[in-house]
């Protein structure tokens, strides 16, 4: 056994990368669970092509996982790695500009044959060109290792290829001193009923570990210790898993069936998978022939006294439109949650994006103000959709919930929330005949009575038509037009009595605040947090509440000299902020359907701050 | 589990079903069709039978889309949603989902059902969800005031037409078999009578019952199909069938439908070639016949075939959701949302 060193470092990124067919999603989830239950903080994100099996060994096939990790807060899957496993040339390739100079690359030799270089565009083997002199290289052949290791066992050729991934997670187990036991356990309980399958699976997990313990290609070991989480149960989880759950949770704590009407699209699709699970919890799926069916399905579902639910993303949101018009007006509770991504039209399915919170907005004929409620972290979205159906519920509208396709894929730990620590939301249903007015109000929510179907004495009818105030008969008075409309958007605007004003992270007043929304969260908050530590006069603000927003906020704008608004779009949020408190904010929008770096948003601080722009 | 729908029918399952007569089933809203337009008769037959149903009326939800046909909620005295253009179906889908207590019926138009919301209808069809569909075809687009429609037949002149129309026109009862509808039927609104057997029949399937209502657009479209209405010609023009019937027709009941391998052709039961013997019976539990005589529709040699075409079980789609999540309760107990969210791979930060 060769002599090891152990460093100690606070944080890391390591990014998979092979062909969408080497299992690389899987590896990094494994890694990710692994490294969540050794508690340090984390985040993680995918990267995947859009093509299910793009061919083998092309650029446009690789698919990619990265995962960010430490004994400190993390809050973005980091902007660079410091480690690639690259497990062909394309990979590498793909990959090699997010790698930090001096960086580790570990590839998969067997990998790099003429065709796959080929496919890759290499004109010669970066491996003996020295082009990649810059880097620590750790040249495995990965393939030929798993197949020795299942040498004796009756297993086709083509396993082994499928394989071996897990021998490069071993790898990486033992590099970063990680249990192999999270995934043994998980490889247990999902090959059950194949035990040839599951021993050759754990033969090359513990193959990957050993060779790195027995070899000299590795003569450093990492240790990355627990992060200063705050105690208590964590998981990991998903985006779109906490949008499943918060809406369960949602139904659950408002005494009401779940009802999601849905018409598959990337990256929403998740949602519908995880929630068409919970059949035992009275949720019940709905997958439509497309996504007016799915949003009117749920409106149907609300009117009959459930929680009417649809998930999409931007293309289907767009379908989507008149029906949330038509919610507006019959002023039945509904969230709409879209995971965006980069459009417009069919755009970039697989990636994220920012540019949809116009649509959210304004984007539906007539005035018809809806709440939108963003996301900020994967784990947050459990709270986001919880709230939005809250506010739903409360004020009979419909209600829009915005997470991203980094949101929607990315994870982090989640301190578990206590189930009955969570408000009861349960509306109340009207049942006594007496004086029912489908369109009389409450007189601080504004919101209108809800009697569902079934109840004696209650028959009454809605629809798109205008209503006469009060009563709810069809009405064409101009005058009642113009009072229904201001009713409207008045019940809307009275929100803002309801949740919380905005913080500010930093100081409550300075040069320079940062305003941000969604899923950029991660990316501002370690950009401004290194500024400040360098002891520049800058604040965070991240709305969540994009309408209405917090009562404060106009005020907190003025507290400080400029007014920076990052946005994965071309200025959305910022033209909102100039139009609705006449202040001189300025944007700053990348829109390559990727997070923001953290490192070029702390640069465009600087200059700002410097002077230089 | 209790929701707090679950606790208000609860509630309300001792309330004694009240003796309606039609009179209560319309509601003080103003009838705003044009006079004389066929929905009247429409709205007055499904008042009529409503009381025969044994439904309360509070169970009852008439859910439309948009057009004159989808006003109809309005007089209805029972739960009405008046949606938007096409989408009634979808809305009545989510509403039975969520409440398939509920006694749901969608009324909409030969545009609304057909065009825009030709989508929901055929997988509404296919999908059979236990309520009602009440297409008022009148072969225009009323609302709008006289567009072709996609049942308006070629040639027709319109406003949106003015050289006829170059569009051949769906027959609803062959799209809806094609969607495997599992009730389809086709009825008159100035036959009184027949509708009324028509629609209580529709109200008594399992399954999504789909009736095609004849109905003169007098603004619009007058007259569409007087010749399958009026005295002088309807004996020769529709061929009324019925389950277990020979298909019989004309004025003395003279001519008969006969099958000719797969095509039906009209014989005459006078000159003593063909007797009733000879002619088809109808049977409305067979698929392959529906779409024979389905297919009769627009064949200018043939009567227009009028009747239950279609009657047949198959599993409902909300029965068999509810079966699942029962299932789902037997194998693993009812969700549990405390358990869910501490399941998987959880650890303990101290
Ligand atoms: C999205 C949308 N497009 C168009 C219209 C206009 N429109 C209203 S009713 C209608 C056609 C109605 O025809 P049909 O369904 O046959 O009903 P009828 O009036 O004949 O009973 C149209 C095109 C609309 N209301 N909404
Ligand atoms: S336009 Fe035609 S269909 Fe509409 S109400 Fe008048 S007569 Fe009836
Ligand atoms: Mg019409």
């Amino acid at each position: 056994m060769s002599q090891k060193t152990i460093e100690t470092v606070d944080e890391v990124t390591i990014r998979f990368a092979g062909d969408s067919g080497d299992g690389m999603q899987l590896t990094g989830t494994q890694f990710t669970n692994t490294t969540a239950i050794l508690g340090n903080d984390l985040s993680t994100l995918p990267d995947y092509p859009a093509e299910i099996r793009a061919p083998a060994g092309t650029l446009f096939g690789v698919s990619g996982f990265q995962i960010h990790f430490g004994s400190k807060e993390i809050h973005t899957p980091g902007d660079h790695c410091d480690v690639l496993v690259a497990m062909n040339p394309a990979a590498l390739k793909v990959n090699l500009a997010g790698l930090v100079d001096g960086g580790s690359i570990i590839v998969n030799t067997d990998g790099f044959s003429d065709r796959n270089l080929k496919l890759a565009g290499y004109a010669q083997n970066p491996l003996r060109d020295g082009s990649l002199d810059k880097f620590r290289m750790y040249e495995v052949d990965i393939s030929k290792l798993t197949a020795l290791s299942l040498q004796d066992l009756n297993i086709s050729s083509k396993f082994v290829d499928r394989s071996k991934n897990f021998f490069a997670l071993g790898m990486m187990y033992w590099m970063y001193g990680r249990p192999l036991e999270t995934t043994i356990e998980w490889l247990k309980g999902k090959f059950k009923d194949k035990p040839d399958i599951l021993e050759a699976n754990i033969r090359v997990l513990k193959a990957g570990w050993n060779f790195s313990e027995t070899t000299e290609i590795f003569s450093v070991r990492y240790e990355v210790g627990p992060a200063n989480l705050a105690p208590g149960r964590y998981r990991n989880i998903t985006g779109n898993q906490a949008v499943a759950w918060g809406f369960i949770a949602a139904a659950k704590k408002a005494n009401m069936e779940l009802f999601l009407g849905s018409y598959p699209i990337t990256p929403a699709s998740d949602i519908l998978h995880e929630l068409s699970l919970y059949k035992s919890y009275g949720v019940k799926t709905f997958q439509a022939e497309d996504e007016i069916a799915g949003v009117s399905s749920a409106i149907g579902a609300s009117f009959g006294g459930a929680l009417g639910i649809t998930t999409t993303s931007g293309p289907g949101v767009a379908l989507k439109t008149e029906a949330i018009g038509l919610a507006v007006m019959v002023e039945l509770p509904l969230v709409i949650c879209n995971v965006q991504r980069g459009g417009p039209s069919t755009g970039l399915p697989t990636k994220t994006e920012q540019a949809d919170l116009l649509q959210a907005l304004y984007g539906r004929n007539g005035e018809a103000p809806v709440p939108v409620i963003a996301a900020a972290t994967p784990s947050d979205c459990f709270d986001a959709a919880f709230e939005a159906s809250r506010i739903a519920l409360k004020y009979m509208t419909p209600v829009m919930l915005l997470t991203d396709g980094y949101l929607a894929n990315g994870s982090e730990p989640w301190l578990i929330p206590d189930f009955d620590k969570l408000p009861d939301i349960s509306p109340t249903f009207v049942t006594n005949p007496e004086g029912y007015m489908p369109y009389s109000r409450d007189e601080t929510t504004l919101a209108r009575p809800w009697a569902v179907p079934g109840t004696p004495g209650l028959e009454h009818r809605i629809g798109g038509l205008e209503k006469q105030n009060i009563t709810g008969n069809i009405s064409y008075d101009p005058e009642n037009h113009d009072l229904m409309i201001r009713l409207r958007a008045e019940k809307i605007q009275r929100i803002s009595n309801d949740i919380p004003m905005a913080t500010v992270e930093g100081s409550p007043s300075g040069d320079l605040l940062v305003v941000g929304w969604g899923g950029t969260y991660g990316a501002i908050k370690t950009a401004v947090i290194r500024q400040q530590k360098k002891g520049a006069s800058v604040s965070h603000l991240h709305l969540r509440y994009l309408n209405p927003m917090p009562k404060n906020v106009g005020e907190i704008l003025t507290k400080f000299k400029r007014i920076l608004v990052p946005e994965i779009n071309l200025g959305q949020l910022v033209k909102v902020l100039r139009s609705d408190f006449l202040v001189p904010a300025t944007g700053f929008n990348k829109v390559r359907g990727l997070p923001f770096r953290s490192a070029e948003l702390e640069r465009e601080i600087e200059e700002i701050l410097k002077g230089i722009k | 589990m209790n929701t707090r729908v679950d606790e208000i029918l609860k509630s309300t399952i001792d309330v004694p079903l009240p003796k309606y007569s039609a009179k209560d089933f319309s509601t003080d809203q103003d009838v705003r069709w044009c006079p004389g337009c066929g929905d009247y008769s429409i709205l007055a037959q499904t008042q009529r039978i409503m009381p025969d149903l044994g439904i309360p009326r509070h169970k009852m939800v008439f859910v439309s889309g948009i057009g004159c046909s989808s006003r109809f909620p309005y007089y209805m005295n029972t739960y009405g949603f008046h949606g938007i253009h096409g989408r009634a179906a979808a809305i009545a889908s989510g509403l039975k989902i969520a409440r398939p207590d509920l006694s749901v019926w969608v009324v909409t138009g030969d545009g609304d059902g057909m065009s825009i919301g030709g989508n929901h209808f055929i997988h509404l069809m296919r999908r059979n969800l236990d309520l009602r569909v009440l297409l008022f075809n009148n072969q225009i687009y009323g609302l709008t005031k006289g567009q072709y429609s996609p049942t308006s037949e070629m040639g027709k002149v319109t406003k949106s037409s003015p050289y006829g129309s170059v569009d051949y026109p769906f027959n609803p009862a062959s799209l809806a078999l094609g969607a495997s509808a599992t009730f389809v039927a086709r009825t008159l609104d100035r036959d009184p009578k027949h509708m009324q057997g028509v629609i209580k029949r529709a109200a008594e399937h399992k399954g999504t019952s789909f009736v095609e209502i004849y109905q003169n657009c007098n603004v619009f479209n007058d007259g569409a199909f007087f010749q399958f209405t009026e005295k002088d010609t309807k004996d020769d023009t529709v061929v009324f069938i019925e389950h277990g019937k020979p298909l019989v027709f004309g004025k003395e009941k003279d001519k008969g439908i006969r099958l000719n391998g797969f095509s039906p052709e009209v014989v005459s039961l006078k000159d003593g070639k063909y007797s009733v013997n000879d002619l088809l019976v109808h049977d409305e539990k067979d698929t392959t016949l529906s779409f024979i005589l389905a297919d009769m529709t627009y064949k200018p040699h043939l009567p227009r075939p009028v009747g239950i075409l279609l009657a047949v079980d198959r599993p409902v789609y909300e029965a068999e959701m509810e079966r699942q999540i029962a299932f789902a309760r037997e194998k693993r107990g009812v969700g549990d949302l405390k358990k869910l969210l501490n399941s998987g791979e959880t650890w303990v930060v101290q």
